[in-house]
This record gives structure tokens, sequence and C-alpha cells, in this order.
């Protein structure tokens, strides 16, 4: 079960003909694929397009009433190659995922698929990762789609146009024979709006009938002389049927004014926030309406060249809105212009950045620029923004202030006490290289814990550590979770090591979900799913390729953990070392328990709760114990003794009972301040007898003791 | 082009705090009150307690529909360019105004309560930043400034901040919406109603009334009448000691009777009796007797060193019993177990034995490793307990023998040395003399943390001859203190204590 629940919002895709449809950019997409009569759908979880995969994971009753296969492919590559089925049938197909880093694993894949040419629609939705919460920004998606020769869609984002862009995206891909990419950025991809829908439509030609009907065309092989072939269809078939498609349907559009010498050619993605920057510079309207020529490319690639040809025709000068570099549109549209002998100066990256996400801000600057340069008179009547009234120190001052916060380990995360243990190895046995993977575990590189090397990609963990198969007085340990393990690590990992005689170490968090993604269920799950099958144990999977030293912890066990860890570390057995650390992420866990606990409570149902507190008086407020966990709900507050300077460690009320900090507490011999509350809700007969008697005895002797000091009594209770 | 604007709201929060709620809540209010809404964000940050940001345009559909067109609306909050900032903690409060996003045409509405961040709480001494500079940099920067402690007036709502922020824009009156809409819009969602609707009315009850409301300790005040015994050691306090002193010389005086028994305390006044003379005649009433006020306040720390006896009593005591159900946060007469994770080591009960018994365990390898078999892993006591409860009453009751015990010995004599080095120096160097009171401040905690922190203190202290050779030699100690407070593995204290033997003033 994901993270989150789309149950109530898969409704909408039933809305049909003329109903508006509320919702996020995500949920819209999925509604334009059923809208667009697609066959199957394939992917791989991850910002930004996980909730998609989550949708059409909750939306399986649509679906099959459709006749549409929804795939939660194992990976990226798995993914793309799905795309073949539309290779020798009229089926239309689409695949999604997180990009680049995505598109970097699909590549192989995508070679082929786009080698072979489509005859049912293909689309490959990709999450534009750049900017803020992204991983490989200084990536495009851009060079991919010039390097296979796949069209590249960049609507813009409001939720009408991100809609036909997905049900032209399919006809163009038809038209061309070509997979086409469509390109959404992650506020788009978030992006609440309305749209009015379509009926959903049943595929014509369904997946059953090509199997029961195979038919196959050599010439779609990639095996010479087949490839060759492919190769010059591209450049004299495909690619002249996209640009008639894209001009005959008017993919790209001419927005705004129609007179004056200058204009701007904007990525469809980048549209609103233009016009806002416009609207700022006292341009534009609410609307979008503008004097200034706009040439909107909702298809960045390939650009047509007429098009570029007759915005440019009457212009001195067009500004370039493109984010991210190289500047590919840039470099096209000066060699279309050129060829043509036409003198427009191309503004790019000379007036807007080269790297970093272009807002609202930064393409205001950049107009401010263009315009300065190109037609002064246009910013006479641009309102001043209102600035911050605070001078520089008192900016400065803020700016030290305000700490760090970047995204870390959740509440009572079992990955936390994994690095705790680590530390405290490390405490023991000296330090080590850790080679470090993606997903939440790489929060590890952060304070407290300050864990990790390197990270080389989803699942690579340990071919990161590889190259450290050598004599040595230490062992190196890599770590993996188990999203990235089932991804590819079992074989790119655990396979290589084995096959290559590795002597080092591999901790697997293994979590019970893709969890970094949003919780999204994979092999190994506990939670029994029923389109999925679930509860396939890693530790079967790592002896399968031949592991013998292997062993399984729960992670909540620090005590343990530790011990597991060092004795890996310091066997004499030879050949790979890999351990399980278990424990269910708490996100999904709290997420499903908490609901059943509230209602077993609301039910008179005997229900104790576990929570963690530290006693305010022996904490003397050195927070090692904070440095060990980091846990979020184990903080600081005011020491309430005058004497003491330090703030005391407290437990906030968001505190789950997972036990680490006590954990702990004990594994480092830290201090006795810590204690766990059991409190029960609804006792039995039982639990009031015993406290009953208890509190009597207990009570009588505080009370006793409470007498003697009474001579000591300042007059204040103590 | 004067037209219809859209209002732009920018909601700053950290994972996991609800300001998603808060932006949904804004789009379902505006969407019934005849607005078209947009709203993004950036979820895989938002989830997992990093600071974030939702944005929120409102459109009147009205103006949409006379045009017949759709508005274009941004996807994120251009700097200059936001009318309303709500903030979930303060220092996201801070972060807005650093990204731009408070001018005088916003409205910014926060809540003053502090989530710590990492940086700050892993600090081993005070990390903390001060939230002062934030609310005056928010007073200056912004049109309209409402701050009060959200997170409490939620929780005594029993209810998330996201309801109290709702009902503060709501009682702010920025938005054209009648409190009723704003209420019907958190009905509609039919999740703890009652409660949400609870804390939405506190919020809005703060906005209206631009009450700034900021948490204020106020130190506790002196009901009942002291012990007869405890009169006399105040007498003596008030007879021997300037008015100046009287606080800290109080807290201390109730700690050290605390700690053991009157005897102790007017050893402490013995002690610091030895200490004031030492002041007066380095002329300290002109200087507010500082030396005679930190000396007091650190020795009643290091008298108290913390030692399984105390541990016990402050554990068992009825007043801390109250303590942990509030702490919990357990309802009236729920029944709450206790479990304590204690690691007594050999170290500990040797501490508390008698001093020759402990010494010689400590010596012996033997008596040690059967000892700590004995001891075994850490443990859970569970003091709710009787199998619990009485071991640690029972060591409590132990205090009647603290002062024939191994550590009581040590520390005494640790403490005497620290004092006589504080006396020598105060005719010479004042304020190195208050330096050296204070260094006291970095002896805290149990085992390995215990341990570590006497190790510097002893180290700063061999140095005392070479600290003393810099000109400014307090300077140089309060640098050493501070270095020594900033890393577990003493790297900055290495540095420090190697810069300072480099000195040529060193080599002299």
């Amino acid at each position: 079960m994901a993270e989150r629940s789309f149950a109530k919002e898969v409704k909408h895709l039933r809305l049909g003909e003329g109903d508006v449809f509320r919702g996020e950019g995500i949920l819209a997409v999925t509604k334009a694929l059923l809208q667009s009569g697609v066959s199957y759908v394939g992917g791989y979880q991850g910002a930004p397009i996980s909730h998609l995969m989550d949708v059409l994971a909750d939306a399986q009753g649509i679906l099959g009433e459709l006749k549409v296969h929804f795939e939660a492919s194992a990976s990226e590559a798995s993914a793309a190659a799905m795309l073949a089925a539309s290779v020798n049938y009229p089926l239309r197909g689409a695949v999604t995922w997180k990009s680049t880093v995505g598109t970097n694993v699909a590549s192989d894949a995508l070679a082929n698929v786009a080698s072979s040419g489509v005859k049912g629609g293909a689309l490959v939705i990709v999450g534009e990762d750049y900017g803020e919460g992204s991983s490989i920004m200084q990536e495009r998606t851009h060079a991919f789609a010039m390097k296979s020769q796949m069209w590249l869609l960049d609507p813009r984002p409001n939720l009408t146009s991100i809609v036909d862009a997905v049900e032209r995206g399919f006809e163009l891909s038809e038209a061309s024979n070509t997979p086409v990419m469509l390109e959404l950025r992650i506020r788009a991809c978030h992006v609440y709006g309305s749209f009015t829908a379509k009926e959903n439509v049943t595929p014509a030609f369904t997946l059953s009938d090509a199997m029961e009907n195979p038919t196959r065309d050599y010439s779609r092989v990639v095996l010479p002389p087949s490839n060759f072939v492919h190769e010059i269809e591209k450049v004299e078939r495909r690619w002249p049927a996209a640009i008639e498609y894209i001009k005959t349907h008017k993919l790209n559009e001419f927005l705004g004014g129609h007179k004056g010498d200058i204009g701007v050619i904007v990525q469809g993605g980048l549209y609103n926030t233009t016009i806002r920057a416009l609207q700022l510079l006292g341009l534009a309207n609410s609307f979008g309406e503008t004097d200034l020529p706009i040439y909107c490319l909702n298809v960045t690639y390939p650009l047509v060249d007429d098009e570029v040809k007759g915005f440019c025709l009457d212009k001195k000068a067009a500004l370039v809105i493109e984010e991210g570099q190289p500047e590919y549109i840039e470099q096209s549209l000066n060699m279309i212009l050129r060829n043509a002998d036409l003198q427009t100066r191309v503004i790019g990256k000379e007036a807007l950045p080269r790297a970093g996400e272009y807002t609202g801000q930064v393409i205001q600057e950049g107009l401010r620029e263009f315009l300065g340069q190109h037609a002064p008179a246009m910013l006479n009547n641009a309102a001043s923004l209102a600035v911050t009234n605070l001078n520089k120190n008192e900016r400065d001052d803020v700016a030290k202030t305000v700490p760090q916060r970047p995204a870390g380990f959740c509440t009572g995360c079992p990955e936390r006490p994994v690095f705790s243990a680590m530390k405290l190895v490390q405490k023991d046995i000296g330090k080590f290289h850790v080679s470090c993977d993606i997903g939440c575990h790489l929060f590890s590189i952060l304070p407290p814990f300050d864990i990790g090397n390197t990270t080389m990609g989803y699942g690579l963990g340990w071919a990161g550590a590889s190259a450290f198969n050598a004599e040595a007085r230490q062992r190196t340990v890599s770590v993996m979770g188990d999203g990235g393990f089932w991804h590819n690590g079992l074989t790119s990992g655990v396979g290589n090591a084995v096959f290559n005689k590795n002597d080092n170490v591999l901790v697997i968090v293994d979590n019970g979900y893709a969890a970094a993604t949003g919780g999204q269920d994979i092999l190994s799950s506990r939670a029994d799913n029923k389109t999925r099958n679930t509860n396939n144990p890693i530790a079967r999977a790592v002896r399968g390729m031949g592991v013998t030293w292997l062993k399984e912890v729960n992670t909540y066990n620090v005590g343990e953990m530790k011990s597991v860890l060092k004795d890996a570390m310091t066997t004499a057995a030879e050949g790979p070392k890999v351990i399980v650390a278990q424990s269910e992420c708490m996100l999904n866990r709290e997420r499903r328990e908490k609901p059943i606990r509230m209602k077993a409570i609301a039910n008179g149902k005997r229900v104790v709760r576990a929570r963690f507190g530290v006693d305010p008086d022996t904490c003397t407020g050195d927070h090692a114990c904070i440095r060990i966990s980091g846990c979020p709900s184990l903080t600081i507050r005011d020491n309430p003794d005058p004497l003491r300077d330090d703030p005391v460690a407290w437990v906030n009320n968001d505190c789950v009972g997972c036990g680490v900090c006590g954990e702990n507490a004990h594994a480092a011999v830290l201090c006795p301040s810590f204690f766990r509350a059991d409190l029960i809700y609804n006792p039995s007969r039982l639990d009031k007898l015993k406290v009953g008697i208890r509190s009597a005895i207990i009570g009588f002797l505080q009370a006793r003791r409470d007498k003697a000091r009474e001579k000591y009594s300042f007059g204040v209770p103590s | 082009m004067s037209d219809a604007r859209s209002i732009k709201i920018a909601v700053t929060a950290l994972g996991g705090q609800g300001g998603g709620v808060v932006a949904d809540w804004i789009v379902k209010l505006g969407e019934r009150c005849g607005y078209i809404a947009q709203a993004t964000s950036v979820p895989g940050v938002a989830q997992r307690t990093g600071a974030t940001v939702y944005y929120v345009e409102l459109f009147p559909a009205h103006a949409a529909k006379e045009k017949g067109k759709a508005p274009v609306l941004a996807l994120m909050p251009v700097p200059g360019d936001v009318d309303i900032v709500i903030a979930a903690e303060l220092m996201e409060a801070g972060r807005a105004i650093m990204r731009g996003f408070v001018t005088e045409k916003t409205i910014l509405i926060a809540s003053s309560h502090r989530d710590y961040a990492i940086a700050e709480k892993i600090a081993m001494s005070d990390g903390r930043e001060s939230g002062d500079k934030v609310i005056a940099a928010a007073e200056k920067a912004a049109g309209q400034f409402i701050h009060a402690d959200m997170a409490v007036a939620a929780m005594s709502a029993g209810t998330v901040i996201s309801a109290v922020l709702f009902g503060a824009l709501a009682g702010s009156g920025i938005l054209p919406m009648p409190r009723e809409d704003f209420e019907q819009t958190i009905r509609d969602t039919g999740r703890a109603v009652e409660n949400n609707l609870c804390g939405f009315a506190e919020g809005f009850r703060i906005a209206a009334a631009r009450k700034s409301e900021n948490p204020q300790s106020t130190p506790p005040v002196e009901t009942a009448q002291p012990s007869r015994t405890v009169a006399s050691l105040i007498e003596r306090l008030k007879r021997e000691f300037p008015p100046a002193t009287h606080y800290i010389l109080c807290e201390g005086l109730k700690r050290v009777v605390d700690f053991q028994d009157i005897r102790y305390a007017e050893l402490y006044f013995d002690r610091l009796a030895e200490i004031l003379a030492t002041d007066r005649a380095a002329g300290g009433d002109a200087r507010e007797w500082r030396l005679t006020e930190k000396a007091g306040k650190y020795l009643a720390l290091w008298m108290t060193y913390d030692d399984a006896i105390r541990v016990a009593d402050l554990k068992t005591r009825a007043s801390r019993f109250q303590r942990f159900r509030d702490d919990v946060r357990a309802d009236d007469g729920q029944i709450v177990n206790l479990s304590e994770y204690l690691h007594p080591r050999v170290e500990e009960v040797c501490d508390i034995l008698p001093a020759w018994v402990g010494r010689s365990i400590l010596k012996s390898d033997a008596l040690r490793k059967l000892l700590r078999a004995l001891l075994g892993e850490g443990r859970r006591v569970s003091t709710t307990k009787m199998r619990g409860f009485l071991p640690l009453y029972f060591l409590a009751s132990l205090r009647f023998m603290r002062r024939i015990s191994y550590r009581y010995g040590v520390e005494q004599q640790r403490i005497i040395h620290w004092l006589s080095s504080v006396k020598s120096e105060a005719p010479q160097n004042y304020a190195l003399a208050c330096e050296l009171a204070g260094s006291q401040r970095l002896i805290k905690g149990y085992g390995d943390t215990h341990e570590r922190g006497l190790a510097n203190f002893n180290r700063i202290m061999e140095k005392l001859d070479q600290i003393k050779k810099e000109e400014d030699a307090a300077d140089a100690l309060a640098g050493l203190v501070e270095a020594a407070l900033k890393d577990e593995d003493g790297i900055a204290l290495n540095a420090a204590l190697k810069r300072l033997d480099q000195k040529p003033s060193a080599a002299a």
C-alpha cells in the first residue's frame, strides 16, 4: 500500500464527456490516458511521477473494465522495454518514470524501440526532475530525446494543455511511427487545477487480440540489415511526418501580440512563469494577454523550421527561455536562422542563467535585461516590484539565524538505528569506507550521522565499492535499500560481489516498501497485495545468488545490530557478507495502524501505547543521545534547573514509541534519563487491581520520604 | 493593464507539519466562494521533515467568466509578489523572509514556536538560534505580522497546527470570505471536525485580537515557609553573602540540601565564604561579585555530582511520578507503566560503595570482571512495579553513607583542587578566576560522557600556566572551553591546545 491512497480521487477517472475534472496534474494525465484508449501502462515510481503509479495502482478496477494492463515495472528499463508491444501491433501504451535518473536506466530499451519504430502510439511520460527536490538536476531529458530521436512534448502547465498533450502525443507517435516523450516538471505534476473531461475509450484492438493473433515484421527487428534501414527511415520518413503533424495540428502556439520587432520563444512548461514575469513588468494581464509576440514550444524537439523562420522573419531579436544546459534549443534556433540567412539575434543564456531553476524572479530579470537591450520603451510602465524593506545587515542576520533544514529520516524510522549502530561500531573498530545507495537511507550522509562517501545510483550501492576488493586491515560497508535491491542490486551488487569473490560487507535495509518513492510495494513487501506477488524474502534471493555469510537483524535492536555489523567487519570468514536489516517503514506502519488503534480505543478494547520520555533532572544537556539518533521527536527544551546552562533533551508528542532512543542509551551506555511509558487504554480489571495495590504501596513509601524531606523544605515543593 | 488579479498565498512549513492540509483547505475555501484555485507543492521534500513551500493562487471566477478566458496562474511564489505568507514554525517564517516572499504588501501569519533543526540539537552545549532576530525582522519586513505559539494553542485544542493557522488566516480578515465558509470547509472534510474547529476558533481569536503571544518563563515563586533548619541556612546566606548573589546561591543551596543534607549545605557555604573573601579582596563589590556568584553556581553543580544514589532518588519521587504523566500526556487516572533504561557499569557501582571497597574492586581486574558479569548488559527497570521500585528506593536511601563512598572522596578532592586554583588566580586576574570557576560546565553527564568532559577539563587545567601567559588569559580559557564543547572527538580542542603550544609566549 502506497504512502498516499488515491482511492477517493480515482472516482474522477470515471467522469464522462463534459464533466469538469478537478485534481492534481498527475491524476489528469491518468484520465487522459484512459481517454486515449491506452492498452497498457507501466513505469517505475519516483518523484515527481510516483503519484501517477499510485493512482494507477488504486485504479485497477477501472483499468480492468477498460481492458488496460497496468504493470508496476521492476525498473525503468523493464518499463521502457514494455513499449515493444507497440512495435508490431496497433496498441497504445504509456510508460512513466523520474527523469533523468530513470531515463538513464531505460536508455538501452529506448534506443531499441526508437530504432524499430512503433505502429501503436507509444508515450513516455517523464517527471522532469529539475530544481527543488531534484537529484541529478544538471541533466536534461532533451538530450535523450535527441540521441534516440524521440519527440519531446513540454506542454503549458495547466490541466487542459497537459491532457491535450497526452492525446496529441499518441497521434503524433502513430503519425510518425516514433515513441514520444512527454515532459512534466515537478510542480506541473502536482499542480491542482481543472479541465473538461471526455469519455474513456476501450481500445479497439486489445492485448489479447495481439497475443491470439501474433504477427511479425522482420523489418522491425533491430539487427542488420533492418537497423540500417531504420536509420534512414528516421531521417527520411519519421522526421518529416512528425514535422507535418506538429504543423497541421498546431501543437506549438503563437500567443501574445503580432506587432513589434522582438519576441519571446519559450518552452511550454515555462509559459506560466513567463507570463507572471511579464505581468509584474506591466506587460501582460492575468489572462496572459500581451503585445509581446510569444512562440510557445509545446514540442521542444524537433523544432519546426518553418514556424521558427516565420516567427523571426520580422524580428531583430528573440529571447529564448530554455531551462537547463546545454542550450540545445538556442543552438538549433541559431542554426535554423543562419541557414535561412535570417539575422535575428537569438538571446538565450546571455540574458538568463546557465544553471538553476527558472523561477519567476529569474525569468523577470532575464526579460528586463532583454527588453532593456532591445526595446527599452517597453519597460517604461514596468511596475517596480515591492522589495523587502530590510537592509543588507538585517537580511544577512536572518540568513545566519535560519538553520538549514534538509529532508531527513522520519520519526521512528527503522533505518536510523542502522546508522546509530554503524557510528557505535566505528567507535570500536575505527572508521570505514561506506558506499551509499539511493533511498531514504541516503539521509545517513547528513548530520547527525555523517556516514557515507559516494552514491552511484539506484541499487548500485555495493557495485560502488567493488573496487575496494583488496587486501586491507579494514573492510568496507555498502548500503542498499530493498527498493534498490530489487531494481538491480541483486545482480549488479550481490551477483557481482559473489562472482568476484568480494570480501566486504553489504547492509540491505529491508523496510518492506520502496519507501523513498512513496511506500510502494515490492517483491519482499510483507503486505498481501491482491494484484501483486509479495512476501518474497530478500534473504532467499541473496542465498540463491550464492552468498553464505548472511544475517537477518531487527534494526530496532541497536545492540544486536551493532554486534552483527561488528562481527561482519571482523570475522575471519572470507567472501561477501550480507546483513538484511529489517523493520517496517514507520511512516507506512503508522498510517496503517494508527486508525486501527484509535478505533480499538474508541470501541473500549484494551490497548497499550508506548512512548518515550527523558527526565529533565537527570539529563545534563550533553545531547549525545541526539547525536546518535537524530529522531525528529527527540528534541530539546529549556533546562528547568536555573543552575544548568544547556537545554535538556525531551521527547515531544510525535513520538511513535519505536524505542530507538532507549536502545541507543543502552548500546552507547549514555545516561539513565530515558524511560518508556506504556499508556494503557481501557484497562482490564486485573490491570486496575495490580495498579491499585502497587500505587498504594509505592504511594505510601513516597509519602514517607517526602515527609522526611520536609525538614529540608524551602517552602516550594521540591 | 490593470485587471482582476489572483490572491497569492505561500504556506511555509516543515514536512509532516500539515502545511499541505492548510493549502488544501484554502483551495476548497476558494472554490466554495467563487474562486478558481490553483495549488502546487514539492511533496518529496514535504513528506520527510524538510523545509517546504506550498503555494496557492485564488482568482475570481466571475472575472474569468466575463472575459471568457482562463487566467494564467503561476506555479511558484515570486519574491515581492506574495499577499499572504503562513509559516507553521518561526524559522520557516525567517526562511520566507530570506526568500523575499515577505514585503510590506504581505501579511505574515506565523507560529512563534520552535522546531529545532538538527544542527541546533546536536550541539554539546546550547546550539539554539535566537528566534528574536526573526521576529524583529518580521515586524519590520511584513505589512502585518500576526504571531503566537500556535503549537501550544493546537495542543490545548487537541488538534494539529493547521487548524490554528487556518483560524488565524480567517481571523486576520485579509481574505474576503466570511468565517462560516472557513468553518464549513473544515466540516466538509469530515475528519476530526470538532477538534479542528476548536483549534480554528483559537487561531481566529489570536489573529482577531492581533495579540502577539510569546511564551514567558516565570521564575518559581516561594509560597510556604521554609523549614526551621533551612531557615537558618537562608539566614546565613543573607547574613554572609551580598544580595547580588542571593538568587543563584539560594538555588545552589536548594540543590545541595536536596542532594545530601544540612551539613553538606554548611560545607557549601564554608567553601563559598572563602571564595567571597578572595572576591572581596579582589574588589568584588565593584564587579557585582561575579566570582562568588559564578563559583556558587558551579560549586553547587559539582557538589551535587550525579551518582546512582541521586539518580535512584530522583527517579522514585512522587513529584517525578506526576511529572512523567504530564510529559507523556496521560489522561487523568490513566494507567501508565514505566520502564527506565539503566545501564549501571562497574564504575557506577564502585562509586557508591565504601571508598576502600570501591577502590580495591577498581584495582583488581578479577573483581571487575566478576562484578561486570553480575551486572550484565543494560537493563530495563520498571519503577511503577514493586520489582523495580523497591531496589531504586533502597538505593536512594544509601545517601546516609554517601560520605564514605568512593566517588564522594574523589569528587571532594577534585573540588578542593579546582577551588584553590580559582582562589589563587583571583588576586592577579579576576576575569580568569571567573572563567576558571565557569569551566566546571565541561563536567557533566554519565559514563563516557562524564569521562570525556572530565578529561577535557583536566587537559585544559594542565595548560593553566601557559594560558596565564596569554595577554587575555580569561579569553584564552573561555576559547578552550568552547572548543571542548565543539565536538565529541576533541578535534577542535586538540587544535586549540596545539595553537596554544605554538604560541611563542608559551615557549618562554
